[in-house]
């Protein structure tokens, strides 16, 4: 279950895709979001499909890949796609059996609802899929950049971020030795009702919170010593290179969003 | 100008300044290391060794005396200029990782010292290099074992090119394997560069390639001389908690079972020497 899943996983590779600008992606996806709500219609709607495939296309990320690690995702789909189909009332009745009644704006609101969501989360899975979570950060860290005027501390939440990245596996580990622990002293987890199950957490949960206490004590130390003093007069290791792909990436999108206004009914 | 990298001149520390009853960590202790030198600080749990290396590098100042590196003294204003030029390592490898690969981890102190890009990119190739870890560059810290993230470590001290490494407790959570890495490692740099290193410990083979010994006890100082002269007075560090390399162990037991040895022995090596003199005398 946990392996298939793809949310949040990084793909290396050396497409376009990934050979771009983590700020160009993050931007592009937020633009996207806000455009896909220009769609209206049936052409629009093809449109951004068309769009969103062709990207999937540049991103060398097999489609298969993709459609099943977002398996959870298309049950959600369905069952936003059938409600749409039964609830809407309106327009012509198309299908009637008995106590099922099938009207064409229901049918219509079902399919393009559909394909919104199929779009939204095809493009934010790609984001994820090309950059590695440290680029996300530091693509985050330089848009968020212009917030420092009114004292958002920027650097700081993308240290903790990147250090809460470099963590999930540590305290992952840390995670399965705990567990593994308890189970020698007896511990049953996964089995009984619910209530004793989420009761059999808690051993698990308060020795990680103590080893994670302990860590971030030593990891500050560590930090310290090696001369870390906040944001002031940092220089940065990792360099970001706005390239002309990135800009065409966002010329594209502008292009995208006026061929979607046009198109609208 | 003196030679002296570090000295501590009767300095007393304790967590509790307040209480009375409450011993100090360190007591009046007094030493001084000169560039270039190997020292070993041992002393088992509660030595005060922790408190020693805290001190060294202006994690903790002293309630009376005084502590000065690279030739000043450690004050709130010198305290970063200090640091700057002295390494740490510390015992447990996955809480001092900071980056989030091996590159971006040698680079932090960098980083944190404004040091220009360029710049970095060279001293971390360089770093990555002395310590024999370039394959590894792009390296996430979860897929390296104990000895290579400590490697790592040392590589995010060197970048900086200090004076002085500090290794605390740098090993004493590897596997023997990985222990015998970084040991590798250390002789290897101080070879190349003759780095001045404090290593805290409590294993005393590790101690016995230093060329200084000072031994800590219940925040005193016990004993301090060559590891020959330290070892000699074994009863004493047996009665302290520390044991003694395994090759003096064994030249000692030898001996009360009559076998005549020509010395004291430091490494398994001496000790298989002269077992093969002793038995072709024979």
């Amino acid at each position: 279950m946990m392996e298939k899943m793809i949310f949040g996983r990084f793909i290396p590779g050396n497409s376009i895709i990934h050979q771009m600008d983590p700020r160009a992606k993050i931007s592009f996806v937020f633009v996207f979001i806000a455009i896909v709500f220009i769609a209206n219609s049936a052409v629009t709607y093809g449109i951004l499909l068309g769009f969103t495939l062709l990207v999937v296309f540049l991103s060398k990320i097999r489609l298969y890949f993709l459609i099943n690690g977002l398996k959870p995702v298309f049950i959600l789909l369905i069952f936003t796609f059938f409600l749409h189909i039964f609830f809407t009332r309106e327009g012509d009745l198309l299908l009637d059996i008995g106590f099922i009644e099938i009207y064409e704006e229901g049918l219509r609101q079902g399919i393009f609802i559909s394909v919104r969501f199929l779009v939204l989360v095809f493009i934010t899975s790609i984001l994820t899929l090309t950059t590695s979570p440290i680029s996300i950060t530091d693509g985050i860290e330089v848009l968020l950049g212009p917030f420092k005027r009114v004292k958002l501390p920027v650097h700081e939440l993308a240290l903790m971020m990147s250090i809460s990245l470099r963590f999930i596996p540590t305290l992952m580990d840390e995670t399965g030795k705990i567990l593994k622990a308890q189970m020698a002293r007896g511990s049953d987890i996964g089995s009984g009702p619910m209530k004793e199950r989420i009761k059999a957490v808690v051993p698990l949960l308060i020795p990680l919170f103590v080893s994670a206490f302990k860590r971030a004590e030593d990891l500050a130390t560590a930090m310290e010593v090696r001369g870390y003093r906040g944001g002031e007069g940092r220089t940065r290791y990792r360099q970001l290179d706005w390239r002309f792909v990135d800009s065409l990436s966002l010329l594209v999108l502008a292009g995208l969003a006026g061929m979607l206004w046009y198109f609208r009914v | 100008m003196n030679s002296n990298i570090l000295s501590f001149e009767n300095v007393t520390f304790t967590y509790a300044p307040e209480d009375e009853t409450v011993k100090p960590a360190v007591q009046d202790l007094s030493f001084s290391i000169q560039d270039g030198e190997w020292i070993a600080l041992v002393g088992h749990n509660g030595s005060g060794k922790s408190t020693i290396a805290k001190l060294m590098n202006g994690l903790l100042f002293p309630q009376t005396g005084k502590v000065s590196a690279m030739g000043r003294m450690m004050e709130e204003e010198s305290l970063w200029d200090i640091r700057s030029q002295m390494g740490m390592v510390f015992q447990n490898p996955d809480n001092q990782f900071v980056g989030a690969t091996v590159q971006d981890d040698v680079a932090f102190a960098l980083e944190n010292n404004g040091v220009p890009h360029k710049e970095m990119v060279l001293r971390v190739k360089e770093a990555l290099h002395q310590v024999k870890m370039e394959a590894y560059f792009d390296h996430e810290p979860h897929h390296l074992s104990g000895g290579q993230k400590q490697r790592v470590a040392i590589a995010g001290a060197l970048a900086l090119r200090p004076r002085l490494l500090i290794l605390d407790e740098a090993t004493s959570m590897l596997d023997p394997q990985g222990r015998m890495e970084v040991i590798e490692t250390i002789r290897e740099l101080r070879r190349a560069t003759g780095l001045t290193v404090i290593s805290i410990t409590h294993d005393l083979e590790e101690a016995a390639m230093a060329d200084r010994i000072l031994v800590m006890n219940a925040g005193h100082k016990q004993l301090e001389g060559t590891p020959e002269a330290v070892f000699l007075s074994g009863n004493q560090l047996t009665t302290m908690g520390l044991d003694l390399p395994f090759a003096m162990r064994m030249t000692h037991l030898l001996r009360e079972a009559g076998v005549e040895l020509e010395a004291e022995h430091m490494t398994e090596d001496e000790l298989v020497d002269d077992l093969w003199t002793y038995y072709s005398r024979k």
